[in-house]
């Protein structure tokens, strides 16, 4: 017998359950704050800063200790190290020192016998501060050109002679709100005291490689003392990239200061108050174009409130500004982006990361082109997309190779009639003087890679065991996001084996060191390689071992289906793995990938960041209350290129997850700061995230078919966990053509997000008023 | 915690009085008080501190950590369980309040380690993703359909709104939701 058709159970391009799918419906599967805790484990509080901005004068902990239960409180003096979790600067204490820059900054922390005893005596840490004044707003910061780090631009081609060659000049600005994370699980961490100055530390993070940096720096100790451990989170977002390594560092500071394991876990309140959020944006625009509203000149300005301390920001805005092109060849262009610093919490990574804002500033752009001109948005587009093999660059100076724009509008129009669903709209509101529809799409191209080359690696470990089942350890962290059941998949595939064989450990910086954050929408792309990297390795060695034992040459020998065959004998793959080792062959191996062909220049903003683009389309339709402002999505129509998916059921909730929470950002969650820089919606009963009744009605998502990644990507597939977010847009280009149907053609809608009832009302009373006779 | 009296007292002193009082009230309701809750078909004597919530009482103190404490304000709905068959959050609901049995997800397998149809339905339609909100949403969507609430899509939107899934399986619920709703009728 040759070997068989038969495939195995669970490879790849097929819609395996999620590896932990039993455990959570049975409540078995163990976050951070479900693991049982060693005994004489302690729990810990923070005390957080009352003011937005102040000195500290002085810190009296001695009522505190004294409380019941208290056995340790510490503040910035006590740490022994360095006081810096900084991911890319060096700016960012755990604990403040001297000053605090935003209300809710962790200020010192609190360990004792029980939670209740820990938050009571966080109230007793007298702190006296000395009140500063505060910059609370973005435009405050912009006109101070007080920045978190340098501004960053991009710019192409002639800007003075493309305003020259337009028919029409056209300024505008717009802003996007921030977006809590609300992750359902909050940040926690348990900090476990080891052997000789070792710290074991289980955070619930994206990133445990910078855990263990920051916990290493704050202690003063190698980097090869402290391991951090993460098996899965309850969601993450962007929200534990950088932000768990406070809660994890102050932990086990308090873990080395009191030998004790020491857990920290924020109220909901706190966990608000204290992280960072999606950044807002403030984007101002002088556009020109010809009579078909071609962009012949845009010069853009993006500034994003970034919080106190830079984080994430340069990347973000960087990030940002190579998605202000969206899908449209700018051939001269100036985009710049200003990194404005306020006095609030660190804004930091959110799905997207600063692709979202990019593309919200461009969409608004062709918005007021196209109805100012009079032509429909699509046809506007159109003129502007880029080509194929002509106005193929973007303003970073990379070729658009992969061009899938035309082919996912073609696959929308396909599937929703886009002219008969205009109609029926139009119809609609032609009898409806108070409710009001709207119908957009959106267009998205989105680059998949960190825009910083070095984090464009990965490394995985694989053991195969003599039974043949095989342990799988990578990089990557699980969020939700399928990528445990991916890179199961991809090994499953590698070797031939039910996936049942391959079994998932928890990411730990013992295990694969030196890792890149789970984030950039790149989980499979990287830790799918190195994954299969470490699987060829082995492989290799156990074909070598069953072409001797058979008397064939290795390439003679293939894995098929949990056998492994040499003509028609055969050895099932367990079988071999126990030969193999009989015969001293390592089954061991570590794997490593970084992705080819990217490069950056720092200093002119240019070269080819991203391995590939991916592309999407929506259209969406709302209906408006126009004299409440109240808004309802009503039907959304989705198509996202995934490339050939590993996973489709998988993919498919990335997409509905991305787009419902694309639209929260754009439509309910508000983040609301008083005068005096608190934050005022810290719970979900004040910021409303997207319930279950706020999904439209009419909703489908679609994967693009045969349409396998052109790069040689993980088995062709194509990243997905960003990317659906910006087709979100629709929702708020929908709203604003709701609104614009209350003005007379022309009239441009001024529509900042999120687009809450309070501000589609103001946008009626304001497009009303353009009504001539009014 | 503030009291009548700090009002006409100078605002520290009277923070530091309330604070004293409020660490003398702690020190007292420490003292435990005994405790009997029936969890997932068992009786179980506590002796815990009097403000326990349902939430901490299971998750701290009889290891059911199945159940997930989300905001703690009671406004995500992670921590839903059944009390006496009906939804209940446990972050509001104090454990010596408790009246009735309580099923939590631990409690809805089988001793044949067979799913619930609610729980094989989540499965069946992937209405979950990091699976965090996931046995509040089951809890709740068991709640659901025995109340009489699962007539349609947008009944059980509605009726299922409180329970908050930020990566936003919600469509994949509802379907799950209408694949148990005949099989627990007739189970």
């Amino acid at each position: 017998m040759t070997a068989p058709l038969a495939r195995i159970d669970g490879g790849v391009n097929t819609s395996v359950r999620h590896d932990s799918a039993r455990g959570h419906l049975t409540g078995q599967a163990l976050y951070v704050d479900d693991v049982p805790a060693p005994a004489g484990t302690l729990d810990a509080a923070l005390v957080l800063s009352p003011h937005a901005h102040a000195r500290i004068v002085s810190i009296d902990s001695s009522r505190a200790l004294a409380y019941p239960g208290v056995v340790a409180v510490v503040t910035a003096d006590d740490i022994p190290g360095k006081n810096d979790i900084a991911p890319i600067r060096t700016d960012e204490p755990a604990l403040a020192q001297g000053v605090v820059l935003h209300e809710g900054q962790a200020v010192a922390a609190v360990a004792a016998t029980s939670v209740a005893a820990a938050r009571a005596a966080a109230k007793l840490v007298d702190v006296a501060y000395e009140p500063l004044p505060p910059v609370l707003s973005v435009e405050e910061a912009l006109a101070r050109e007080d920045y978190v780090c340098p501004p960053i631009a991009i710019t192409r081609g002639d800007l003075d002679a493309g305003f020259a060659a337009s028919a029409h000049r056209l300024t505008g600005e717009v802003s996007c709100g921030g977006q809590e994370h609300f992750y359902l699980e909050g940040q926690v961490a348990i900090a476990t005291p080891g052997d000789s100055g070792d710290m074991h530390v289980l955070s619930s993070t994206q990133h445990p490689t910078e855990v263990q940096r920051g916990v290493a720096h704050l202690l003063g100790v190698p980097f090869a003392a402290v391991t951090s451990e993460v098996r899965r989170m309850g969601g993450a977002f962007g929200g534990k990239e950088s932000q768990a390594t406070s809660f994890a560092g102050i932990a086990a500071l308090l873990a080395w200061k009191t030998k004790k394991p020491v857990k920290l876990r924020l109220p909901r309140d706190d966990d608000m108050r204290v992280t960072g959020k999606r950044h807002p944006f403030l984007i101002r625009w002088d556009v020109g174009c010809d009579p078909e509203g071609k962009i012949l000149a845009l010069d853009m300005i993006l500034a994003s409130e970034s919080g106190h301390v830079a984080d994430q920001t340069p990347a973000v805005l960087t990030r940002a500004l190579c998605h202000a092109d969206n899908c449209y060849w700018l051939p001269n262009v100036r985009l710049r982006g200003y990194p404005c610093r306020t006095n609030t919490v660190s804004n930091t990574a959110f799905r997207g990361f600063g692709g979202p804002q990019g593309m919200f500033g461009i969409e608004a752009v062709v918005d007021m082109i196209a109805r100012t001109l009079k032509i429909p948005t699509d046809m506007v587009r159109a003129k502007n997309y880029y080509g194929v093999g002509q106005n193929d660059v973007t303003p970073y100076l990379m070729r658009v190779e992969d061009n899938l724009i035309d082919r996912v509008m073609e696959e929308l129009d396909r599937a929703a009639d886009l002219k008969a669903w205009r109609a029926a709209v139009d119809a609609f509101n032609a009898k409806s003087p108070v409710l009001k529809k709207g119908l957009a799409t959106m267009p998205v191209k989105f680059g998949i890679s960190f825009n910083k080359p070095t984090l464009n690696q990965a490394g995985a470990l694989v053991h195969v065991y003599t039974d043949g089942s095989v342990l799988l350890s990578h990089g990557g962290t699980e969020m939700g996001q399928g990528l445990f059941i991916k890179v199961a998949q991809v090994v499953a595939e590698t070797f031939q084996v039910d996936i049942g064989h391959v079994r998932l450990a928890a990411t730990s910086t013992g295990k694969v060191p030196n890792t890149s954050p789970t984030a950039a929408s790149s989980g499979s792309d990287l830790n799918g390689m190195a994954a299969r990297d470490a699987a060829l390795q082995i492989k290799a060695r156990m074909g070598e071992v069953a072409a001797e034992h058979f008397g064939v040459e290795p390439s003679d020998i293939v894995f098929k289906a949990n056998r492994v065959y040499a003509g028609n004998r055969s050895l099932s793959f367990a079988e071999l793995a126990h030969m193999s080792w009989d015969k001293r062959v390592s089954l061991s191996a570590a794997g490593f990938y970084k992705t080819p062909k990217i490069h950056w220049d720092f200093a002119t903003n240019t070269g080819r960041p991203f391995f590939y683009f991916t592309y999407g389309a929506a259209a969406a339709e709302v209906a408006i209350d126009t004299l409440t402002g109240e808004t309802r999505v009503l039907r959304a129509e989705l198509i996202e290129d995934c490339g050939r998916s590993l996973n489709p059921a998988i993919d498919l909730g990335q997409i509905e997850g991305a787009f419902v929470q694309g639209m929260g950002w754009l439509t309910c969650e508000e983040l609301v700061w008083d005068e005096k820089g608190r934050l005022r919606t810290v719970g979900p009963s004040t910021y409303k995230i997207p319930g279950s009744r706020d999904v439209p009605p009419v909703f489908r998502a679609r994967i693009l078919e045969d349409a396998p990644n052109r790069e040689d990507t993980i088995f062709h597939s194509k990243a997905v966990g960003e990317p659906p977010l910006m087709l979100a847009i629709s929702v708020w280009l929908a709203i604003r053509d709701a609104v614009a149907s209350l003005g007379p053609k022309g009239a441009v809608p001024q529509l900042d997000a999120p687009a809450t009832p309070e501000r589609v009302l103001m946008a009626c009373e304001a497009m009303r008023a353009e009504e001539p006779g009014r | 915690m503030t009291t009548a009296s700090s009002a006409a007292a100078p605002l520290v002193a009277g923070t530091l009085i309330a604070e004293q009082a409020s660490a003398q009230i702690a020190t007292r309701t420490h003292q435990p008080v005994d405790l009997k809750l029936e969890v997932n078909g068992r009786r179980h004597r506590l002796a815990i501190d009097v403000r326990t919530s349902l939430l901490d009482a299971l998750r701290e103190h009889l290891a059911f950590t199945g159940t997930k404490k989300g905001c703690d304000l009671g406004q995500c709905g992670a921590c839903t369980v059944l009390v006496g068959g009906r939804r209940v959050l446990s972050c509001l609901t104090l454990a010596v309040a408790t009246r009735g049995p309580v099923t939590t997800i631990e409690g809805l397998t089988g001793s044949d380690d067979r799913l619930h149809p609610m729980q094989q339905a989540f499965i069946d339609h992937d209405a979950f993703q990091c699976g965090y909100c996931t046995p509040g949403q089951i809890m709740s969507a068991i709640g659901c359909v025995t109340e009489g609430h699962a007539e349609s899509d947008a009944d059980i939107r509605e009726y299922m709104s409180g329970n908050l899934c930020r990566c936003a399986a919600y469509p994949n619920i509802v379907d799950a939701i209408k694949q148990a709703k005949p099989q627990m009728q007739e189970g």
